[in-house]
């Protein structure tokens, strides 16, 4: 590998660090579709910024453009507190309109701004390396690796300094406030930094793809964790992992590193929705059908501990009463009966006593909101056997 | 004690996300009673109802409404949601949203006309919201938004009403004319299902009540069972702090 | 710009293509309506993005620029990422929000990677795939047109048909599903039926501001009417005439796409609709609070003359005009007007209180017991 392909692959995973750090909290207060009104929105401070500097690394254009960014911020949240239009409109119409406002400025002018649309949908990695500060005539690397460097550095100091905060603010707004802690300022705080990293970003990934990399590794960790500290852990793993994996994928292909990116953190997003432990669409469907059984059977045993009547207890009335099809009332009585929970004769269903013994206790751990206890109830009595 | 069954639940179950909120119901509810379901915070009120009007899918249990399954006596059935559940900025006025009362039995793609027109106003005539049928919704006050909503019911001409926290939020003067209302419709022989919160006044306003909290405590006429057992086993000990909420 | 207007009417080509902005702006903005309602603003916009990768698929199978092709491909594409965001949110903890930016981002970033595969294609034509980044309308053709014609009145004809059912349930699907409406089914049809609006408009405006399009005729229209036929036909017509003014200001001059300028005019309609529409808008809101404070100040004026008149045994009895002087609502312009309006009558130096304020007063003070 020769350096240029490696100092990429540092600017990708830096950039990954920062967005997945940001995504976490985004994620979290429910603002992931903020992440992607900032990006389209900045561009227009952008094109302003690069009209003057004619450097896509300067400073003075990345304030602009995250000053844009909160703009946009302010400009949606006026307009939500009017009540003129839903609150996910008012993000809706904003953005678009800034964005066709940059699109239409590169355009009109485009003799002038050596600005291409696609660096700004796609970013430039590729050509970040030549872009080099050199003081002195010492090489000092990458002008955007310095740039997105200091603004991780940025975002691991303040994460660091407000975690406490920022995680109060997050979970329980009001009790935020009650402790004294601005929820207003926390939240204008995390803007602001959003959209620096936004702009940031943007030069390396570009305007649609650095919402993949804010969003998708803090997601995939929410499906993981709901510890926060494990979660900002995860996510930035996630992030940097894919960032490599999608260089090398691109490498490979000789595609857009950026989109390449976006697909790798796709796929892990697929793998991860499938397969997470707890969380995963597989994990849930073996446990909702365990619970359904569980519930259905629990329901079963207090039906037959209620009713002395015979006929409330007859195998054949389970089909009417509890309105069950065939099977599943087969499936169930075998499943009790084979448990030693029921007893079955001449037709008429009553508990055994360690059925009444797990039924009143299971009841009562419900009534007491300590589901848990059940499947410690569950193992014990069955154990016993 | 009273003859028809209106409302007739057995043995439901209902979990969400696989956690009960309802074990094992039964319930009758007989034809011209005036019932409150009372029950604390997370008791499974609004789940009760929603399972009875076949909102929700049971895990175990079953519903006839006069016999039969809710779906085929449908047209019988009135209901009133929580005022709170809909987006009162919607564009429509307060006639509209009574003339909604009439398309259940106008069934699909046909429009409603003249005959449904009078009879939402009527409807409306009834709650004393006939000089507010144009106005958007959004400017009616909540106490004339939850008229409008009973309206809506009324137009129906249902022989079953269940609704859910009618007088949340309503002033004072609305919540007796809606009393009013519900009185009359039992006095015409009408089912009317009210999840009702202030227990105060269950009482007064009610001849009927079912006492939830997760399993169905009692059920019967209030003057009956309307005790500080009944109370104490649905609110816990502290019920009397539920009593002066 | 009316050069370009008269374009309209006299190009063949260009008034081809007007017709075709102007439908899809009237389609986008009736469609756009049910959209907001929904409260899925956003859905317009990861939908649009997820139809890039169908579309760049299409196009690497078929290998033409063929219309219909890629526009199968986009609405597959599309229907699978508003399926998966329908999926994410119901099957797992994930909110709404992040659903839909992860899928609006990977799926571009998809459509991003194929795309790198058609620029190595060696005759690429490739300009053929940009426009629906941003859009062209230029590259509208006839059949374009007759095919969004159809559309178009396939739609309309289906939400006429189910008006009445798509309005309950827009409202209130609780109560809809409890007298018999299959809710269910006419969500999926609104869904469907946004689904076909955006890829519709892909070819114009682009699948990056194609959710714009159908937000910002909705918000406008409901800033002039409370009623949702009306909403639904304004939106139309107000989409209709950003279509029609974005492609004669965008035909005017060749390099700017499309999509941004359509935008940029459905924003103005926004802007003035927030602002200027009775009732609802910011002037009048503004006007009428003003309003309140004055004739809560005259109300105050008023009082006062009462209390100075009712000490005297003639309620009309005349005071000195000096005896207001250490009043604060009272000025030499609001005593004229007052005089205009019939509240006083002033002689010389001397007002005195008119019936109509002595009962007014009186009125308001025995509703205020």
């Amino acid at each position: 590998m020769i350096l240029p392909q490696i100092e990429i692959q540092i600017i990708a995973a830096l950039v990954a660090m920062a967005c997945s750090i940001l995504g976490v909290f985004l994620v979290l207060r429910k603002m992931a579709m903020i992440s992607d009104a900032i990006s389209h929105s900045i561009l227009p401070g952008i094109v302003v910024g690069f009209f003057i500097t004619q450097d896509l690394n300067a400073p003075l254009l990345i304030f602009f453009a995250a000053l844009t960014g909160v703009i946009t911020v302010i400009l949606v949240e006026y307009i939500q507190k009017t009540e003129l239009v839903k609150e996910d409109t008012a993000i809706g119409l904003v953005f678009p309109v800034l964005f066709s406002l940059g699109i239409i400025l590169i355009t009109k002018n485009a003799s002038d701004i050596h600005l291409d649309v696609d660096a700004v949908l796609l970013g430039e990695l590729a050509f970040a390396p030549f872009d080099r500060i050199v003081i002195n005539e010492i090489d000092l690397g990458p002008k955007s690796l310095w740039v997105i460097g200091i603004i991780l550095l940025i975002i691991i100091i303040l994460v660091g300094l407000f975690y406490k905060e920022l995680k109060i603010s997050t979970f329980d707004p009001s009790l935020a406030a009650a402790l004294g802690f601005s929820p207003v300022l926390i939240h204008y705080g995390l803007m602001t930094v959003s959209s620096v990293t936004i702009v940031g970003a943007f030069d390396a990934v570009g305007a649609i793809l650095v919402v993949a990399l804010i969003i998708a590794p803090a997601a995939m960790a929410y499906l993981l964790t709901e510890k926060l500290k494990i979660m900002l852990v995860l996510s930035v793993l996630v992030g940097v992992i894919a960032a490599i994996t999608g260089y090398q994928l691109a490498h490979l292909l000789d595609a857009s590193i950026a989109g390449s990116i976006a697909t790798i953190l796709g796929l892990f997003f697929v793998l991860v929705y499938l397969f997470a432990p707890k969380k995963g669409i597989v994990a849930r469907y073996y446990r909702t059908g365990r619970q359904h059984l569980e519930i259905s059977l629990l329901s079963l045993l207090l039906h037959i501990s209620r009713h002395r009547e015979k006929e409330e207890r007859h195998v054949d009335h389970l089909q009417d009463h509890l309105n069950w099809n065939k099977s599943k009332a087969k499936k169930l009585l075998h499943h009790a009966q084979e448990t030693g929970l029921i007893e079955i004769q001449n037709q008429i269903i009553s508990l055994s006593p360690k059925g009444k013994e797990f039924a009143e206790a299971s009841i009562n751990f419900i009534l007491e909101n300590q589901e848990h206890r059940i499947a410690l109830l569950k193992r014990e009595l069955f154990l016993k056997q | 004690m009273k003859e028809n069954i209106a409302i007739q639940v057995d043995d439901l179950t209902v979990a969400y996300d696989y956690k009960p909120v309802l074990w094992d119901i039964d319930l009758k509810v007989p034809e011209g009673v005036l019932m409150a379901i009372v029950g604390p915070n997370g008791a499974g009120k609004s789940t009760l109802i929603k399972s009875i009007l076949g909102l929700i899918k049971p895990i175990a249990g079953s519903v006839r409404v006069f016999g039969k399954p809710y779906k085929e006596n449908r047209k019988r059935v009135a209901y009133v949601p929580q005022k709170g559940s809909v987006d009162w900025d919607f564009p429509t006025t307060a006639l509209d949203v009574v003339l909604m009362g009439t398309y259940g039995n106008l069934g699909w793609i046909k429009r409603p006309g003249i005959k449904e027109k009078k009879i939402a106003l009527t409807a409306m005539e009834q709650v004393k919201m006939t000089d507010f049928q144009n106005r958007q919704i959004s400017q009616l006050s909540g106490g004339q938004q939850q008229r409008v909503f009973l309206a809506r019911a009324l137009a129906q001409d249902a022989d079953i009403y269940i609704m859910d926290e009618p007088l949340q939020g309503v002033d004072a003067v609305t919540e007796v004319a809606i009393i009013n209302i519900l009185k009359e419709l039992r006095n015409r022989n009408k089912t009317v299902v009210v999840v009702h919160h202030d227990l105060q006044t269950v009482p007064e306003y009610f001849d009927w009540v079912t006492f939830l909290n997760v399993k169905r405590i009692d059920t019967g006429p209030v003057k009956d069972i309307f005790n500080d057992d009944n109370l104490t086993r649905t609110y816990g000990i502290n019920y009397k702090v539920a009593l002066n909420q | 710009m009316w050069d370009s207007l008269k374009l309209i009417f006299t190009d063949y080509t260009v008034g081809v293509i007007t017709c075709g902005t102007a439908l899809l702006g009237a389609i986008s903005g009736m469609l756009g309506c049910f959209a907001v309602l929904k409260k899925e603003s956003l859905l317009g916009d990861a939908i649009s993005h997820a139809a890039l990768p169908g579309i760049v698929l299409a196009f690497l199978i078929t290998g033409t620029k063929s219309s219909s092709g890629l526009l199968i491909g986009a609405f597959l594409s599309a229907l699978l990422g508003l399926f998966w965001i329908r999926k994410i949110v119901t099957k797992t903890h994930l909110k709404t929000d992040t659903a839909l930016g992860l899928v609006l981002s990977v799926f571009f970033g998809f459509g991003m990677v194929l795309l790198t595969f058609i620029q190595k294609m060696p005759d690429a034509n490739q300009a053929g795939l940009d426009k629906f980044l941003f859009g062209q309308a230029a590259t509208l053709m006839v059949e374009d047109v007759w095919m969004m014609g159809a559309v178009t009145t396939l739609s309309l004809f289906v939400v006429i048909l189910f008006w009445k059912e798509f309005k309950i349930m827009l409202f209130d699907k609780d109560y809809a599903h409890s007298i018999g409406i299959k809710t269910k089914l006419l969500d999926a049809l609104v869904s469907l039926l946004i689904v076909v609006a955006i890829v519709l408009g892909l070819q114009t405006v682009g699948v990056i501001l194609m959710s714009a399009i159908l937000l910002a005729p909705a918000a406008a229209a409901r800033q002039w009417t409370n009623s949702l036929k009306n909403m639904v036909i304004l939106a139309g017509i107000f989409g209709a005439l950003s279509g029609i003014t974005g492609t004669a200001i965008s035909a005017s001059s060749a390099h700017i796409p499309t999509g941004p300028v359509i935008v940029m005019v459905a924003a103005v309609i926004v802007i003035i609709s927030l602002i200027f529409s009775p009732e609802r808008g910011y002037l009048f809101k503004q006007i009428k609070h003003r309003r309140n404070r004055n004739d809560l100040k005259l109300k105050k004026t008023l009082q006062l003359m009462y209390n100075i008149a009712v000490s005297h045994k003639n309620v009309y009895h005349p005071h000195s005009v000096k005896l207001l002087n250490n009043f604060r609502g009272y000025s030499k312009k609001s005593i004229q007007q007052m005089q205009r309006d019939g509240w006083i009558s002033i002689t010389g130096g001397m007002w005195s209180i008119t019936p109509k304020t002595f009962e007014y007063i009186t009125q308001s003070k025995q509703q205020q017991i």
